[in-house]
């Protein structure tokens, strides 16, 4: 099912929390909304759902024009931040649940065998008597997922999906939510703030922020190509360095980088740690280092620049480097953006 | 001696062992007098004159004719109570709308008026000198010293008690089970049904109950629209002021204790459902879920 | 621009809510009101002025007031004792702070005026002391008393109970003494809540009818309280009196509506966390 939102609008009370968003999304499409808090990214989830009507502007599902469709009309499986499992049923009974207040009758074998069905799927089986507070954080957010899954949406919208677990158990959940997506092919959108669960789980990330797009694209465009000082910064780690651009490319000390269609004057440099490097000749940034902070896959130096700028980069486990010790800060690539 | 040997933690503040012990005493005390005693005697002056004077009362036809009419007055009130009470709170805590604080304030109400205050309002609604009185008198409905009055009053008095009990429940359970069922395609009704009134079951049956023993139990609005008419609109209570000043004070306290035993009871009933977790939201209002 | 709601039964629930609201509590009180209006200034001032009244004014406010000053006393120690101390009974002294709420207060009145009467189990021990309760300003208070002790201990209760213990823990580790404990740390943060509670229990007492009318005495003057004389000019088919003093008591409950409600935000600044 195509998605389609055109000049979509919300306001809350006196507050913009969606400005004018439009959005296409292919049919069985993976797609992350990304954004910080009060980015709107959650709003534009709910209303894709139901959840919240818009003030202005269009959904589409496919050809339907589905902005005034109830939720409990629209055939969305809507997976909430908390999973807002019933606490007074079983887990079946919660997979059940959409099955037994659906329109179209089933009768009991069918939704048992479904519930079975999906049992297996989110890799639950023997758990369906319990209740949801006898089973783990991670175990809920999977039967939260058959739950949707059980009334065959035509989308499927996910809030955070794994925001309230651990670190372990996430990475573990989004491989296989990967792995379902790819089974079943149904279109997708999930909303995280978490710019690495974004990156690996979605076909195309959607940034947002203070309630518009500022940037989407695949994994790669959007790390590659960041058209913002804003997604830079958002995406990862980045140094800062003030520059001054003339005639197309920008300077920083006695480094130069290719800066075209930047307007002449002060910029900044932004520069990922992977991208700079550490040297005991020139040409580059006059630096003494001030701490080397050893981590498990490498070692991470933090340097001062003459002009007081602290940048961070790592070299590998085996270089001897000390705090202390003065040189150079070499920079392979860095995007340019005016201040 | 012993106080040493069991204690494993340093003391907290007024847990000097005098110090501790004389509060307990002191408090013990003052509850056996002023809460305690005023039970006991209406058991003891109830049956001042013997088993036989005791029955005799509480089979009297008047004593009968109360306690029917103060049941029915319950059956009456307390569902459109409970009804009134689930709307309010699935209006107030399911939406947002221009207003809600003061309709809040409204409801709170009646618990702040003194009961002759809404007995003497009513009077003024439906008595012969108030708004509605002249057309109710052309149209022959008695509503003032009848049972519609002794209802009506009732329910002003009890109107709060469903209502305060799951409004902080539903505004700590949020909208997500509400939202998530309807999600699913979950009709209103079905998810008031599955999804809202097995968690607030108990909190219901708490407001009820109590809602229940304020309605039997009330007086002061209540005498003033019953007319105090023997055998015809006295409930249990003002049937028990009638015998006490008829000089019938063991007839009063027999009649009396029929109420304190619906007391206790609503006690015991309170106690067990807070164990389910009922009457504690209020107290302890955190929206963090609790189960998921 | 579209307003609609997610959630199905606003107008239904609304509906019910605003219409059963109206019947019930704002129409009567609106004709009370404008009942007690349709008098005029000096008819309401003569009649809400007049010494009986004002003497019944009198009695009903210091009697609540001596009433809600031993409620904060014992509702405070009774709340601390539950809380604080693991004793044989605790349970059923928890409970039974609820009996005066469910016990009718005509139950309440006859049960009390039978103990305080010359020949009660109270009454005559006191008498021994030459102290009367019954049929004397006393009786009021003492039904008030019984009547609104619950208010005090429920409202400060659950505010003792999440005291956080690293407080006292912390005050003990910079040398205070128990009492210097209590005085400087814990009490002022019980403080809102035995305000709110203190409040709640006086308003009741203001109002409170069924308890007081057989302990009283209700002498004209001297054992008469408001709610009382309302009923009396009632029974005098004397509504326009009865009429203009409701609607004083009327006003002191918004009054007191106003203050409990305010207390009661405030009693939760310290708890409510986040």
């Amino acid at each position: 099912m195509k998605i389609r939102l055109e000049n979509v609008v919300k306001t809350f009370e006196t507050f913009r929390a969606v400005k004018d968003v439009s959005l296409d999304i292919d049919s069985g499409e993976l797609v992350a909304l990304l954004g910080p808090s009060g980015s709107g990214k959650t709003t534009i989830l709910r209303m894709v759902a139901g959840l919240e009507y818009s003030d202005g502007g269009t959904i589409h599902f496919g050809d339907q024009d589905a902005t005034d469709i109830p939720v409990r009309d629209r055939g969305v499986g809507f997976v909430f931040q908390h999973y807002a499992l019933f606490p007074h049923m079983t887990v079946a009974d919660n997979i059940a649940f959409g099955m037994k207040v659906s329109k179209v009758k089933r009768d009991k074998a069918a939704i048992d065998a479904r519930v079975t069905d999906l049992l297996r799927l989110v890799r639950l089986e023997g758990l369906g008597d319990r209740f949801p507070a006898q089973i783990s954080g991670g175990q809920r957010q999977r039967v939260a997922l058959a739950r949707a899954l059980a009334v065959d949406p035509k989308v499927l919208l996910l809030d955070e999906p794994f925001g309230a677990l651990d670190a372990n158990v996430r990475r573990d959940l989004r491989r296989w939510l990967r792995e379902i997506h790819s089974e079943l092919g149904i279109t997708t959108l999930f909303v995280t703030h978490d710019q690495e669960e974004a990156l690996d789980l979605a076909d195309r990330v959607v940034i947002l922020k203070d309630g518009q797009i500022v940037q989407q694209g695949t994994p790669e465009e959007v790390c590659r190509d960041p058209q913002s000082a804003f997604v830079m910064k958002f995406l990862g780690d980045a140094n800062v360095i003030a520059a001054e651009v003339r005639d197309g490319r920008a300077y920083a000390g006695d480094v130069s980088v290719e800066a075209q269609g930047v307007a002449d004057g002060r910029a900044e440099l932004y520069a990922r740690p992977s991208d700079l490097d550490w040297s005991h000749a020139g040409p580059g940034i006059a630096a003494t280092i001030s701490r080397v902070l050893d981590r498990a896959d490498g070692r991470r130096v933090l340097a001062t620049t003459v002009a007081s700028e602290t940048l961070e980069f790592d070299v590998e486990p085996e270089r001897i480097v000390k705090a202390g010790e003065a040189g150079f800060v070499t920079l392979r690539r860095a995007k340019v953006f005016p201040v | 001696m012993s106080t040493l040997a069991t204690r494993k933690k340093p003391p907290r503040v007024g847990d000097n062992p005098i110090f501790r012990r004389s509060l307990i005493g002191i408090v013990l005390v003052l509850v056996a007098f002023v809460i305690v005693a005023p039970l006991i005697i209406i058991g003891v002056e109830a049956f001042s004159k013997g088993w036989a004077t005791y029955r005799d009362t509480i089979i009297h036809p008047d004593t009968l004719h109360a306690i029917m009419l103060t049941v029915l007055a319950a059956l009456i009130a307390v569902p459109v109570n409970t009804a009134f009470g689930i709307a309010a709170a699935w209006a107030i805590t399911k939406f947002d709308f221009w207003g809600k604080r003061f309709l809040l304030v409204l409801i709170e109400i009646p618990f702040s008026v003194s009961p002759i205050v809404a007995g003497v309002a009513y009077l003024f609604v439906y008595g012969l000198q108030g708004l509605f009185g002249p057309l109710l008198d052309a149209w022959d409905i008695k509503i003032l010293f009848a049972i519609p009055g002794i209802v009506i009053a009732s329910m002003f008095v009890t109107a709060p008690f469903v209502a305060r009990e799951l409004i902080p429940l539903m505004q700590a359970q949020g909208r997500d089970l509400e939202e998530a069922a309807t999600s699913l395609g979950a009709s209103g009704f079905r998810t008031f049904l599955s999804v809202t009134l097995p968690n607030v079951k108990w909190a219901l049956l708490y407001g009820v109950i109590l809602c229940n023993a304020r309605v039997m139990g009330e007086f002061g609005a209540v005498s003033v629209v019953s007319g105090n008419i023997r055998g015809q609109t006295n409930t249990l209570p003002l049937h028990i002021e009638l015998l006490y000043h008829d000089y019938q004070a063991a007839g009063a306290f027999a009649s009396a204790s029929i109420l304190a035993l619906l007391a206790v009871f609503t006690i015991i009933a309170k106690v067990l459902l807070e164990r389910q977790g009922a009457g504690r939201v209020r107290k302890t209002a955190n929206p963090a879920e609790k189960t998921s | 621009m579209r307003r609609r709601n997610v959630l199905p039964g606003l107008p239904l629930s609304l509906g019910v809510t605003l219409f059963y609201v109206g019947l019930i509590v704002v129409l009567p009180l609106a004709a009370l009101v404008i009942k007690a209006a349709s008098l005029g200034p000096a008819d309401y001032w003569q009649i809400v002025s007049s010494p009986r009244a004002v003497a019944s004014y009198r009695v009903t406010v210091l009697s609540a007031l001596g009433a809600t000053l031993f409620n904060l006393l014992f509702g405070l120690a009774l709340a601390w004792v539950i809380t604080r101390y693991r004793f044989p009974g605790r349970r059923i002294v928890d409970a039974m702070v609820d009996l005066p709420f469910a016990l009718p207060t005509a139950v309440a009145g006859i049960a009390l005026t039978a103990l305080f009467a010359n020949n009660g189990w109270f009454g005559s021990v006191l008498e021994g002391f030459g102290m009367k309760v019954a049929y004397t300003p006393l009786g009021i208070m003492v039904a008030m008393c019984f009547t609104s002790i619950p208010f005090v201990v429920r409202t400060v209760q659950p505010v003792l109970e999440d005291l956080d213990p690293a407080l006292e823990e912390a005050a003990q580790s910079l040398g205070g003494s128990d009492w210097e404990i209590f005085r400087k740390v814990i009490l002022p943060l019980l403080t809102p809540a035995l305000l709110a509670g203190v409040s709640l229990s006086f308003a009741r007492s203001l109002g409170e009818f069924g308890a007081i009318i057989f302990i009283a005495g209700n002498q004209p003057m001297s054992t008469e309280i408001t709610s009382l004389l309302i009923f009396i000019r009632l029974e005098e088919y004397d509504y326009q009196a009865a009429a203009a003093i409701a609607s004083v008591l009327l006003l002191t409950a918004f009054f007191m509506l106003g203050v409990t409600n305010w207390l009661q935000a405030r009693a939760l600044r310290y708890t409510v966390k986040g």
